[in-house]
């Protein structure tokens, strides 16, 4: 699917809304890159820069109370689906004052506001957590969608194909999305899947496989508008393969060029498909002016400033506290808070 | 108030749970079977629908974790596995997922499901149709398990752990299926964690969960005739267990056997020998005995599976061993 201009559903509205999230991610990841290398986070960052299109593309097609299920690399889907951006790093801090309160870290982040109910790193784990939302959102009839963000790893692992066959039969509100960045970790695709299209799998379970450039974010955003429709009208689930790349290594700020078979030539290859600059481009040729994009960067790294500062400032969970929340108390859950009133 | 047997209290629990909250649906593998469930979810799907009473592909583990995303959206599922040894393929969705959720975010969100777990085992059915694993899952942090061992738990225990708001797992031994009492037609919660005298005694405390209840009634019952006179305490919940009430008995008495129908390295039994050994040492006066299955995989041949499964002549011999020891 490519993006030709002529699609409909584009207006100049929504590609600022795309650029400045996309924009958002990536210097928020830097800001937090930077901090890692110094030394100031010491729990372990899967970091997003270079995928900005596909969180994007992805979060701006859906509503608030829809659900975002994701894993170890979740910064960019907490940003792009609304989460609080001072919340997050004060968890990456470890901070009592994070969006899960010093338990989680970078990888277990919480926007129940935004339909983000908890991410977690076990491979795959969440795609079936996704499936079941989804099912609690059938039986509600509360028409939202659950998407679950996976990278091509998670696909080699039992969870995801029973995860497609469980939605389909039962024909949920579900949409999987693979961001397929060429590598598990240190092993290129080539090397771990048989088969490396992912999207073909669509067809192994009978929902249909879409496979887009994951640095398009106006073609992510189509085939997303498309499969939330299918959802949204109870046709069942769409699996949408999103072509990218990670410019960090697998977790940390360095770029791995040493690992896989091809790393090296990858990272050439791809640096140059920065999913942000056509944006900017298509921006500027309606109009937009070099004033209009520093504006943001600047409103963005003063949120910035303002988060790390909160986040240094903000105490750590007494130790008292460490056993606290093992069960669950009986407070209000945040995600039953949201639920719509059962139809019957 | 009429009888009911076990199974037919657990078919009750879930048609009251059904009926009165919304949120509650039932998934796993057979619900649309006659006889899979053992008439525990008898025609279920006839009178709710088929949309809360869903039949699954054997997919135990996504479907148990499809449960938990289900729960921690807002819903209070019961997922069903006819047995506990296909449950195993799930152990992510329960142990990394459903057990931590509630900490992992500060208690912000949880994952109220409850994961049933049918043991099913005897009739020359061997090692993977056969296994009681409540020791594994007693192990984890955030995790309930409840086993209980009459009707009257059976209901209640099932409306408690689903009203919980914990993820637990309840744990119904097929050996107690045909078990009969009164049992109450209206709606009610056994809370857990707690456990209960089921017969006072002076001489010896034997602690046991689900069948060995039985088993150590049994066992108490003979043994009164030979003037031992046994407390039996039943747990109902394995995690958490009652410390206190285990404890003021085995205070009262002074002696404890605890009878499991799980293995004895790291299982139920172990860790109530060891909280009582080390937590009231000075009150005992003779050394615990654990009575539970071997450490071994359950075997097929009628013969070895006779001496493979604890009776209550087990626990007597148990019993007789501890009142015998010198001290
Ligand atoms: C069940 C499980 N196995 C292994 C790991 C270790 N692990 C963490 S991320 C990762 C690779 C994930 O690759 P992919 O799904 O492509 O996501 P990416 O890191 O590329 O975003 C691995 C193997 C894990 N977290 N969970
Ligand atoms: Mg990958």
């Amino acid at each position: 699917m490519n993006s030709d201009g002529k699609d409909n559903f584009l207006n100049t509205d929504l590609l600022w809304q795309m650029y400045s999230v996309m924009h958002r991610i990536r210097i928020s990841e830097e800001r937090i890159a930077d901090l890692v290398t110094a030394g100031e986070i010491k729990t372990p960052c899967h970091f997003y820069i270079g995928q900005e299109a596909v969180a994007a593309g992805v979060c701006l097609a859906l509503q608030k109370n829809d659900y975002v299920w994701t894993a170890h690399r979740s910064h960019g889907h907490y940003l792009a689906k609304g989460g609080n951006l001072a919340s997050m790093l004060a968890e990456i801090y470890g901070k009592r004052t994070g969006c899960s309160k010093g338990r989680g870290g970078s990888m277990h982040l919480l926007a129940a506001e935004v339909g983000i109910l908890g991410t977690v790193p076990l491979l795959s784990a969440t795609i079936p957590l996704a499936v079941g939302a989804g099912l609690a959102s059938k039986l509600r009839h509360d028409g939202r969608v659950s998407v679950s963000f996976f990278g091509d790893g998670a696909t080699a692992e039992g969870h995801f194909h029973e995860s497609l066959n469980l939605a389909a039969i039962y024909k949920l509100p579900v949409i999987f999305v693979c961001e397929n960045n060429l590598y598990q970790c240190h092993m290129h695709i080539q090397e771990y899947l048989s088969e490396g299209d992912i999207y073909k799998s669509g067809d192994a379970h009978g929902i249909p496989g879409i496979v887009v450039d994951g640095n398009d974010v106006i073609a992510v955003h189509k085939a997303a508008l498309e499969a939330v429709r299918r959802a949204r009208a109870g046709e069942g689930p769409t699996l949408l393969e999103c072509k990218t790349f990670r410019w960090r290594g697998h977790v940390g700020p360095s770029t791995d060029i040493d690992v896989g078979i091809r790393r090296r030539d990858d990272v050439c290859e791809w640096l140059p498909k920065d999913p942000i600059p056509p944006v900017m481009k298509r921006l500027l040729d309606l109009g937009a002016t070099e004033a209009d994009f520093d504006r943001i960067a600047e409103e963005t790294l003063a949120e910035l400033d303002q988060a790390v500062e909160y986040s240094r400032r903000s105490p750590y969970p007494a130790k008292h506290e460490l056993l606290e929340h093992v069960f669950y108390s009986g407070a209000q859950s945040r995600a039953e808070g949201m639920t719509f009133p059962v139809a019957n | 108030m009429r009888k009911l047997t076990y199974v037919q209290a657990i078919r009750e629990a879930h048609e009251q749970l059904l009926s009165s909250d919304p949120r509650v649906f039932v998934i796993g593998q057979g619900l649309w079977s006659p006889w899979y469930a053992g008439g525990s979810l008898q025609d279920l799907d006839k009178q709710f629908g088929r949309e809360r009473v869903l039949d699954s592909p054997t997919s135990e583990n996504a479907v148990t974790a499809a449960a938990v995303g289900a729960a921690i959206a807002g819903m209070r599922p019961i997922v069903f596995h006819p047995r506990m040894d296909f449950m195993v393929l799930a152990i992510d969705p329960i142990i990394n997922q459903a057990a931590n959720w509630c900490y992992l975010f500060g208690g912000q969100v949880h994952a109220p499901v409850v994961i049933r777990a049918v043991i099913n085992r005897g009739g020359q059915q061997g090692a993977q149709h056969s296994q009681a694993l409540q020791g594994l899952f007693m192990h984890i942090p955030g995790l309930k398990v409840v086993m209980p061992s009459t009707p009257y738990d059976a209901k209640g225990l099932l409306i408690g752990a689903v009203n919980d708001g914990n993820p637990v797992m309840y744990i119904d031994d097929r050996w107690l299926y045909a078990a009969e009492e009164d049992v109450p037609e209206e709606i009610y919660s056994v809370p857990l964690g707690e456990a209960v005298v089921r017969r006072t005694g002076s001489d010896i405390t034997i602690v046991a969960a689900s069948y060995m209840v039985s088993m150590a009634m049994q066992a108490a019952e003979t043994l009164g005739r030979n003037g031992i006179d046994a407390e039996v305490v039943d747990l109902r919940s394995i995690k958490p267990w009652h410390k206190e009430l285990v404890f003021d008995s085995v205070r009262k008495t002074g002696r404890l056997v605890v009878a499991d129908g799980g293995w004895e390295t790291c299982g139920v039994a172990s860790e109530i020998a060891a909280a009582v050994a080390c937590e009231m040492f000075a009150d005992l006066t003779a050394p615990i005995s654990r009575v539970t299955l071997p450490d071994a995989p359950a075997p097929v041949s009628a013969a070895l599976e006779e001496a493979y499964y604890p009776t209550a002549d087990s626990i007597i011999t148990a019993v007789e061993g501890i009142l015998a020891a010198k001290v």
